[in-house]
């Protein structure tokens, strides 16, 4: 291979690199938001390589709706330490408790972690927060820019975007505005697993095959948990199911799958009919605009 | 080595089938799932049309879909098994400059699209400008709605002729005409049975077979510092960058700008590694052989080719916001990984994208407005012309007291 020709993955990996020291070099106080999904646990990736030999120079967020996979946390857990990060975690729960937010009737708790996000980025004066958004996943993403400004009340305004021009990018913003990060903008769902097989990045057991015991419920496998199910007359019964995406336990359906490894998910992936979020997102299917309008209100 | 990447923009004015287009790519290539197609389905239904509106597959707002227009640039995604594709889907008449250069500036290829009936018009004109200007090195004409002429031979040679006047007067140097249908799907991923007369590939085939390499390839080396990478425990120090131009390989002489010192390259190092040699593109930290003061906006560049030291520049700027420009205006401009105060010198002439000829200097720059302007920097910029090196010729012009962003800036006249 010569000096002048990147492939594909190395082109994407570059790109994202240079958004990360962009960012470590223009803003104050950036942080990573951490969900334990496979597009978040590649930003740290991602980071990791950016700094190398010097450690990731900034902390992870991790916002807890409290309806967990215990191997989703005791994976951050053990990423945290691995890499030597500093993690804040916000506590859907403690907001509940507190009465600044109420659980919902549907005890989805996806809607209910905008809030803590805004108050601990205002807290910790966080000026930048890097997200896993790829602009291939919904079509109000499509529009979003690689840094895209949030006013104080966390908010999106699609109508009066900044101009991304070339790779100048531009994180200027007000006391209290913050900017959103998006360096995995141009990956595709695909080059997200390719890159995974390529560089041997550990995700959480949870995307590969595993036995559960799930029920139907809004045309989704939801495993049973604290958040309330099954109910009625839904059935739990034992398959062999994998995630697509990591989200409120809630909320975020397993797929029947037999597929153990890397390689089987890029076959799967590749023969899929249906894009992730649409499978097994039960909050985007709320309305046509379900995502752009919780982008608008701070939302990731 | 696996499959590339090409970045392209499209470009076209409102009824050219630019939508339609983009959408039969995705959907000939694949690349659009079961639940999205059924999306725009219902939504066609709804909207109470006979067949599925394949431009709902990109017009992603709310306000887009209820007004039925394309507001803002969208990115779109597909792939081959040659290749993979970004597109950059520029709107044709809201704010056709702010989209047309955003679009662009990223883009290694444009498809311009006109229609059959009505041939080169005054937005194929403006595109073209746009394109030209912003230097996409290669550029396909797209002939749409073949089909609604009777794919007739003699019309597309003139279309195509008139076409290639115009780019000649712009500097386009590589141009490809392709007759297609995007509603029938003719020549654009398959080849079409009812042009036998033409010889050449189909847009997709085109597509896949174009190099992705733009000129930074063959330029010489310019790498803007990022940031500076430093591990105490190993006595680490490299500098953080991206190459933006040419190839870096240990051993070779470099001068640190704005300064003017002088040193080699020690190492090219990533996580993974040292490289050999690093290409345009790639993100790379250098170590230097000498122990020397850099930092975040200095430039790295080829000893025996450097750019130029100057605080005074001459530029083109888009200018993309509302608020109007005027001469003595102090803003700020960030250039690679610099940013410092400018002042606003003379306008110059303006550029009539109508009639594409430069006329006499404005007394202000108003929005989608292209002009010649003379800027003052508080700090020296080591720059290129835009015309040689993208990268190094290309700034943003930032609104202080806002922070937005108010024009793209090309160093010199990139179009003459």
């Amino acid at each position: 291979m010569t000096a002048a020709t990147l492939d594909a993955l190395d082109a994407l990996e570059s790109e994202a690199i240079h958004i990360f020291r962009e960012v470590a070099g223009e803003l104050e106080r950036p942080v990573i938001l951490f969900s334990g999904g496979k597009d978040s646990t590649l930003l740290v990736h991602l980071a990791a390589k950016a700094f190398a030999p010097a450690p990731v120079p900034f902390p992870l967020l991790h916002v807890d709706t409290g309806h967990n996979y215990p191997e989703v946390i005791e994976f951050r857990d053990d990423l945290v330490a691995r890499l030597g990060l500093r993690l804040h975690v916000a506590h859907v729960q403690d907001w509940i408790d507190d009465g600044r937010l109420v659980e919902r009737p549907d005890g989805t708790r996806n809607p209910l972690q905008t809030q803590p996000l805004l108050d601990t980025i205002a807290e910790h004066r966080f000026d930048a927060v890097f997200g896993g958004g790829r602009r291939d996943e919904e079509r109000a993403r499509a529009k979003e820019r690689i840094i895209s400004l949030r006013d104080a009340f966390g908010r999106w305004d699609p109508r009066s975007q900044r101009p991304e021009l070339w790779n100048l990018y531009n994180g200027r913003h007000a006391p209290g505005e913050h900017v959103r990060v998006f360096p995995i903008s141009n990956w595709t769902e695909l080059d997200v697993w390719r890159y995974i097989q390529r560089e041997g990045v550990e995700l959480p057991s949870i995307y590969y095959a595993h036995e559960r015991d799930v029920f139907r419920r809004d045309g989704m496998w939801l495993a049973e948990g604290p958040w309330g199910g099954p109910r009625g007359a839904e059935e739990l019964v034992h398959k062999t199911v994998r995630y697509r995406t990591v989200g409120d336990g809630s909320c975020t359906g397993a797929v029947e799958s037999a597929a153990g490894t890397v390689e089987e998910i890029i076959s799967e992936v590749m023969a899929s009919r249906l894009t992730e979020r649409g499978a097994t997102r039960a909050d985007d299917r709320l309305s046509e605009a379900a995502m752009e309008d919780r982008k608008r209100e701070g939302y990731f | 080595m696996g499959r590339d990447l090409l970045r392209f923009a499209t470009a076209g004015s409102v009824d050219d089938g630019k939508s339609t287009l983009v959408g039969r790519l995705l959907c000939d290539t694949k690349s659009v799932l079961a639940d999205q197609i059924e999306a725009v389905h219902r939504a066609s239904v709804d909207k109470g049309l006979a067949t599925p509106d394949l431009s709902l597959l990109v017009d992603g707002l709310r306000a887009e879909r209820e007004q039925g227009i394309t507001i803002d640039v969208a990115y779109r995604y597909f792939a081959t098994p040659k290749r993979e594709f970004v597109l950059a889907d520029t709107p044709g008449h809201v704010q056709y400059t702010r989209n047309t250069v955003t679009g662009a500036s990223t883009a290694e290829l444009a498809v311009l699209l006109v229609d059959a009936r009505s041939g080169v018009v005054e937005q194929t004109r403006r595109h073209a400008a746009v394109l030209a200007l912003l230097r996409v090195p290669r550029v396909v004409l797209a002939i749409n709605k073949i089909d609604l002429v009777g794919y007739d031979e003699a019309l597309l040679t003139a279309i195509s002729k008139d076409f290639a006047g115009l780019a000649t007067s712009l500097g386009l140097t590589d141009v490809t005409t392709i007759p297609v249908s995007a509603l029938l799907g003719d020549n654009v991923v398959e080849r079409s049975p009812h042009t036998p007369w033409y010889e050449g590939p189909t847009l997709l085939h085109h597509l896949e077979s174009v190099p992705v390499a733009g000129p930074e390839v063959n330029a010489p080396f310019r790498l803007p510092v990022q940031y500076v990478i430093r591990h105490h425990a190993t006595d680490y120090r490299g500098y953080a960058g991206q190459v933006a131009a040419g190839t870096v390989a240990p051993g070779d002489a470099v001068v640190v700008l704005p300064g003017g010192a002088q040193t080699t390259v020690a190492a090219v190092d990533t996580a993974d590694g040292p490289l050999a040699a690093a290409g345009a593109g790639r993100s790379v930290t250098i170590r230097l052989t000498d122990d020397i003061d850099l930092s975040r906006g200095d430039v790295l560049a080829a000893a025996d080719a450097a750019p130029t030291v100057t605080s005074e520049l001459d530029a083109t700027l888009c200018w993309l916001s509302d608020k109007p420009l005027r001469p003595g205006a102090r803003l700020l401009v960030k250039h690679g990984t610099r940013s410092t105060q400018a002042i606003v010198g003379a306008l110059g002439e303006r550029l009539d994208t109508d009639t594409v000829t430069w006329v006499e200097a404005p007394g202000q720059l108003a929005i989608n407005d292209i002009a010649r302007v003379t800027l003052r920097t508080a700090d020296p910029l080591p720059v290129d012309d835009y015309a040689a090196i993208r990268a190094t010729g290309s700034f943003l012009l930032i609104d202080p007291p806002t922070g937005n962003t108010l024009a793209a800036g090309l160093v010199g006249s990139p179009l003459e």
